[in-house]
């Protein structure tokens, strides 16, 4: 092995984009839930759209390292968006209203992006939150269009494609989601296994170093922050849609907080730590608001603090068994040396 | 005209003294601490118990306000903190983030959720005029104890011996270390002075920025404006910076009151992007 030819590692970057077994058994079991959980659609709903939330996230701070506390403004602005075309009959087929409510917060997200490309990490946080509670501001202030403090009321849906409405249990709403994440989880996994996805971890770890091997690195930021932003903004989308409401909280600076959370709890820079993030996250927080209504972000606070104290890296390391077990399975180990002795 | 430059300035010295500590811990440790808010509502609190329910006379409070602020950031640097110092910035914000989540709880379950006030002494109410100019005499008093306090901090820091390590460890910590100087101890009663300083900027504020749980949360981005756009290389930045916030927000809010907070936002976006070390930064870069 002590030659690393190009080829070598070409074969190792190919077979690691391979799909893992048990991202199959992930996926599986997710569709299934359509079916064994039926009483449990409304929560499955927001752990669709909160996972497409923190994917979105985690692919500029696990991928490309951009610390951002203001996440929720391409989220806010996604899901004003896509109520806004309904309330108005703009364009009233969901998923083409979920297209354009992605693009545009896309626009969003393309301008500032120029903004989180100077300065460190404090900067960076402050200009996020900036941005978001700009947004916020802004929709409080334009109660004409935005109905203000009181949220957008008064949306109705049509069905999806015209031919599935979204009913009172969530059935179609949650199907809906869950299609939609796995669309654009697809697309992410291809991105962030491409040249391209590959040059973003090379920022992340080294800025300098990256653009000395010839990496424009503003162009790429820019380019994972828009995309980031349409990730965002779909997810915003999708509650608005299967909420039919869109109010000032989805600008709250405890959004981009708790999004942290819930991608630390999940881990960053694999894609499933926002996904699993979300349904722990979801699940911890039905429990406890069931316990205490009116005090749990304080359990949720101190989750907080216990992590940075035991360290990040300590808690994700909770699934090295299951990782371990699952590499025995594993038939992708074979073509890799395979494709290093060819 | 003049009664709302007035008002900005005792709102932005008050806004000074709430966000100097911050500007030392960001400044000495390079640490983005969210929770200073915390301290200064536990300062508001102090004042707001003691006086109703007790009876203790108002200046009293205020030192009461104090140095419990300052035992209780003294507390936390040396139990959790201290921990979080060499720790990438996300987890200085993930802590500090939950660290307010915990701080707003918790005073929402002890002391209820809606807002509070200080009952002030009745000299302190009402409003004189001076030259057609009416004065608020609670402001005043804001003013006074406020430019007090900065002229003492910059004598501190400029005259005696414990100002200038404070300097040399913000300058260059690790030199400073190297030169005998006792770097976290500096730190430790820093990080407490200025907690103590948020308290009493609690304390004085709650009649003006109102009091609640939500409190940190509310504040957060003002005092983190106050810093960034001030820098914190220096104490007269940071000055600088709340003075002109204060002034715009009070001025903002009343010339154009549709816009809110939406001047001050655009502000701070502008100035980091134009100058991400602060306005006021020494050309240095560090």
């Amino acid at each position: 092995m002590n030659d690393i030819s190009p080829k070598l590692v070409a074969g190792r970057l190919v077979a690691r984009a391979h799909w893992h077994p048990l991202e199959f058994l992930f996926w599986a079991a997710a569709f299934a839930s359509i079916w064994l959980l039926p009483g449990k659609y409304l929560i499955l709903t927001e752990i669709a759209w909160l996972g497409l939330f923190a994917l979105s996230l985690d692919l500029i701070l696990g991928y490309a390292g951009i610390v951002s506390l203001g996440h929720a403004a391409f989220f806010g602005f996604g899901a004003y968006c896509a109520a806004l075309l309904a309330k108005h009959e703009i364009i009233n087929e969901p998923v083409l209203a979920l297209i354009v409510s992605g693009v545009a917060a896309m626009l969003l997200g393309f301008v500032t992006s120029f903004l989180v490309l100077r300065g460190s990490d404090l900067t960076r946080i402050m200009v996020t939150l900036g941005v978001a509670l700009l947004l916020r501001e802004l929709a409080n202030r334009m109660g004409w269009l935005t109905g203000g403090a009181d949220g957008l009321q008064g949306v109705e849906m049509k069905p999806i494609l015209g031919l599935w409405r979204f009913d009172m249990f969530g059935h179609n709403g949650y199907v809906y989601c869950l299609i939609v994440l796995f669309l654009l989880f697809l697309l992410a996994r291809r991105i962030v296994y491409s040249p391209f996805g590959l040059s973003l971890q090379a920022i992340k770890d080294n800025p300098l170093r990256a653009s000395a091997v010839g990496i424009n690195v503003n162009l790429r930021l820019v380019a994972i922050y828009t995309i980031a932003a349409g990730y965002a903004g779909i997810a915003g989308a999708l509650l608005a849609q299967t909420s039919a409401f869109a109010s000032l909280a989805v600008f709250d600076f405890e959004r981009s907080a708790d999004l942290l959370l819930v991608l630390i709890i999940g881990g960053t820079g694999y894609l499933y730590g926002g996904l699993i993030g979300a349904l722990i996250f979801k699940i911890l927080q039905d429990w406890l608001s069931h316990l205490t209504p009116q005090y749990w972000p304080f359990w949720i606070g101190l989750l907080l603090v216990v992590i940075v104290l035991v360290g990040r890296e300590r808690i994700g390391s909770w699934t090295l068994p299951f990782r371990t077990l699952a590499n025995r399975f594993d038939w992708r180990r074979k073509e890799s040396f395979g494709g290093g002795q060819a | 005209m003049l009664t709302i430059l007035f008002d900005g300035i005792a709102y932005g010295m008050l806004l000074f003294v709430l966000a100097c500590g911050l500007a030392v811990t960001l400044g000495l440790m390079n640490f983005v601490n969210l929770a200073h808010g915390a301290f200064a509502m536990a300062g508001g609190y102090v004042t707001v118990v003691t006086v109703n329910r007790y009876g203790v006379p108002f200046f009293a409070a205020l030192l009461l306000a104090f140095f419990v602020s300052a035992l209780l950031g003294l507390i936390m640097e040396r139990t959790l903190y201290r921990r979080v110092y060499g720790k990438p910035h996300l987890d200085q914000v993930l802590f500090t983030i939950g660290l307010v989540f915990m701080a707003v709880t918790m005073v929402d379950y002890v002391m209820g959720s809606s807002q509070v006030f200080v009952q002030l002494p009745a000299w302190l109410q009402g409003q004189d005029v001076f030259f057609g100019v009416g004065i608020g005499r609670y402001r005043l008093l804001i003013i006074v104890i406020c430019g007090l306090l900065t002229i003492a901090l910059q004598l501190i820091l400029s005259k005696t011996r414990f100002g200038s390590r404070l300097r040399a460890a913000v300058d260059d910590a690790r030199v400073a270390g190297g030169l005998g100087i006792n770097v976290n101890r500096v730190f430790a009663v820093t990080f407490a002075f200025g907690s103590g300083l948020a308290g009493l900027g609690g304390a004085l504020g709650a009649e003006i920025l109102g009091l609640d749980p939500i409190f940190p949360l509310k504040y957060m981005i003002y005092f983190l404006i106050v810093v960034t756009v001030g820098g914190t290389s220096s104490i007269t930045g940071p000055f600088l910076a709340s003075l002109l916030l204060g002034i715009g927000d009070v001025a903002g809010k009343y010339y154009v009151p549709t816009l809110g907070s939406f001047v001050i936002y655009t502000i701070m976006i502008v100035v980091l992007i134009w100058r991400p070390q602060g306005l006021f930064a020494r050309g240095t870069a560090r």
